[in-house]
């Protein structure tokens, strides 16, 4: 059987005294979707940021494609370019043009020059931002700003992609475009892990579906299992209050 | 309306209340003479270009040095924690001289060494000085500017997999330069007032200049001259860097 694509074994985080994930077990198989739900503050955001090194781990360890990247010393930039991130709050670079920002790292770290061009040209028409390429962040709405961090992310050809509540910032009327684009990704055979509150996306898309509650796992299994029959007293809890 | 009778009010009160103080006739002859004015403008004009020359090879200098030590104060790596010291000591010892006194312990005191010509000319050493005071400060302004910028913008340059160093020059660095544009545009003000410190060690610029016209003439004039030709300058400056301030305050909010 080949390597998941990410597995983490017992991995803690704590920030002072606050013990953030408390020995998260998991494993993600190439081209898998997995949401991962639960309230604000049970560890989700933190455990997608331990998954790509932007927070060292506690303990534990993460290994990506059977690499223990979780090792102290371990040069992490290789692994950037294979792992995108997407934050809630877009993080673009400001005084960039939405191509300019999807370029940087292409053109720094790939050593692409000409090539990266049409190629990322290629990834805003795919993602009908083909007119806004050249505008500012700034002249963009936040849907739209959205969508062009995840293709910045693209850019790097990444195979696999960190999405941490990325449609929690944006207008109820602009969920829709930037979820759009997770589709077409999912369609592609991405694997995704995804923090997000938009439970009727996630028993839609999702292969899996993760609850974290307090810093663990509390249940996960397929999406209409977890949605339909959750098992556990503190799932139905979330789900109810919730789904409402 | 209100605003314009009181500054009628009060412009009428001191141009009526000066005169009648005793010493007006002497303060008048010796410091607002016409005659003098315009026999000295053209010389003290023409002296004010040495300060603008010094002022405009000082800032070239005063930026890229200021740059390295804001650089290697934010150094993060423990290998570097020596740079890190030499900055924040670069930064204490030349923002506590005072400016006049840095003019003469390094303008006095390295040509004093025995240098050969042309070594030992008050420009070059003055204009060290003047360099070491004003990037401290430089050093300074571009810090609080660096540091002003959201962990979140570094976050999303490492994780796309930049270098710490492409992170600081093509994410961090082109957005704290510009924020404090106006910091430093107050900074250069300051400059070149301060370059008229430099007549202490020598150079014949309008400061020292207007000292000559003083001792030939025996009127003060020839200063009153000299602070208008300041102004002409700074006044402008000061109103620009508002100015872009506020721009700055309106886009940000």
């Amino acid at each position: 059987m080949p390597d998941p694509r990410l597995q983490l074994r017992g991995v803690t985080k704590s920030f002072g005294e606050v013990s953030v994930l408390k020995g998260i077990d998991m494993e993600i198989a190439a081209g898998e979707m997995v949401c991962l739900i639960g309230a604000s503050g049970s560890g989700k955001s933190t455990l997608l940021r331990c998954m790509n090194g932007l927070e060292p781990v506690d303990d534990g360890e993460v290994f990506l494609d059977g690499v223990d990247i979780a090792e102290p010393g371990f040069d992490l930039s290789t692994i950037r370019q294979r792992i995108g991130i997407v934050f809630q709050s877009f993080n673009l670079f400001p005084h960039m043009t939405a191509f300019d920002n999807a370029a940087l790292a292409p053109r720094r770290v790939l050593g692409e020059a000409d090539s990266a061009k049409a190629r990322i040209t290629g990834l805003f028409e795919r993602f009908a931002l083909g007119d806004h390429m050249h505008k500012y962040p700034d002249q963009l709405s936040g849907g739209q700003q959205q969508r062009v961090a995840v293709i910045r992310a693209l850019a790097m050809k990444p195979n696999t992609m960190l999405l941490d509540e990325i449609t929690s910032a944006l207008d109820p009327e602009l969920v829709g475009e930037v979820l759009d684009v997770l589709r077409q990704l999912r369609d592609d055979g991405m694997t995704m892990v995804l923090a997000t509150h938009e439970m009727s996306f996630a028993r839609e898309v999702a292969d899996r579906v993760v609850f974290m509650d307090q810093g663990v796992i509390a249940e996960e299994g397929r999406p209409e299992q977890i949605f339909s029959a959750p098992q556990q007293a503190r799932t139905q809890q979330f789900l109810a209050s919730v789904l409402r | 309306m209100i605003a314009a009778v009181s500054t009628i009010a009060v412009v009428l009160a001191v141009v009526v209340l000066v005169p009648m103080a005793p010493g007006w006739e002497a303060v008048k002859k010796s410091f607002f003479d016409g005659e003098t004015f315009v026999r000295t403008f053209p010389t003290l004009l023409r002296a004010f270009l040495l300060d603008v020359a010094i002022f405009a090879w000082s800032v070239p200098m005063i930026f890229a040095l200021g740059l390295a030590i804001a650089l290697s104060r934010g150094a993060r790596s423990p290998a570097l924690f020596p740079l890190r010291v030499f900055g924040a000591v670069y930064v204490d010892l030349f923002r506590g001289i005072p400016v006049v006194l840095l003019v003469y312990l390094v303008g006095f005191g390295i040509p004093g060494l025995g240098l050969p010509r042309p070594w030992n000319s008050p420009y070059i050493w003055g204009t060290v000085a003047l360099v070491l005071t004003y990037s401290a400060y430089v050093a300074e302004v571009l810090r609080s500017g660096i540091e002003s910028i959201h962990a979140s913008q570094r976050n999303a340059a490492i994780c796309l997999g930049l270098s710490e160093r492409d992170t600081m020059r093509y994410v961090i660095l082109p957005q704290a330069i510009r924020r404090v544009v106006p910091a430093n545009m107050n900074m250069l003000v300051a400059l070149q007032k301060d370059v008229a410190l430099l007549s202490f060690i020598g150079p014949v610029e309008i400061l020292r200049q207007a000292g000559i016209f003083k001792s030939l003439l025996a009127n003060f004039t020839p200063y009153v001259v000299a602070a208008i030709i300041f102004l002409c300058v700074t006044v402008p400056a000061t109103r620009y860097a508002d100015y872009l301030l506020n721009r700055d305050r309106n886009a940000r909010s």
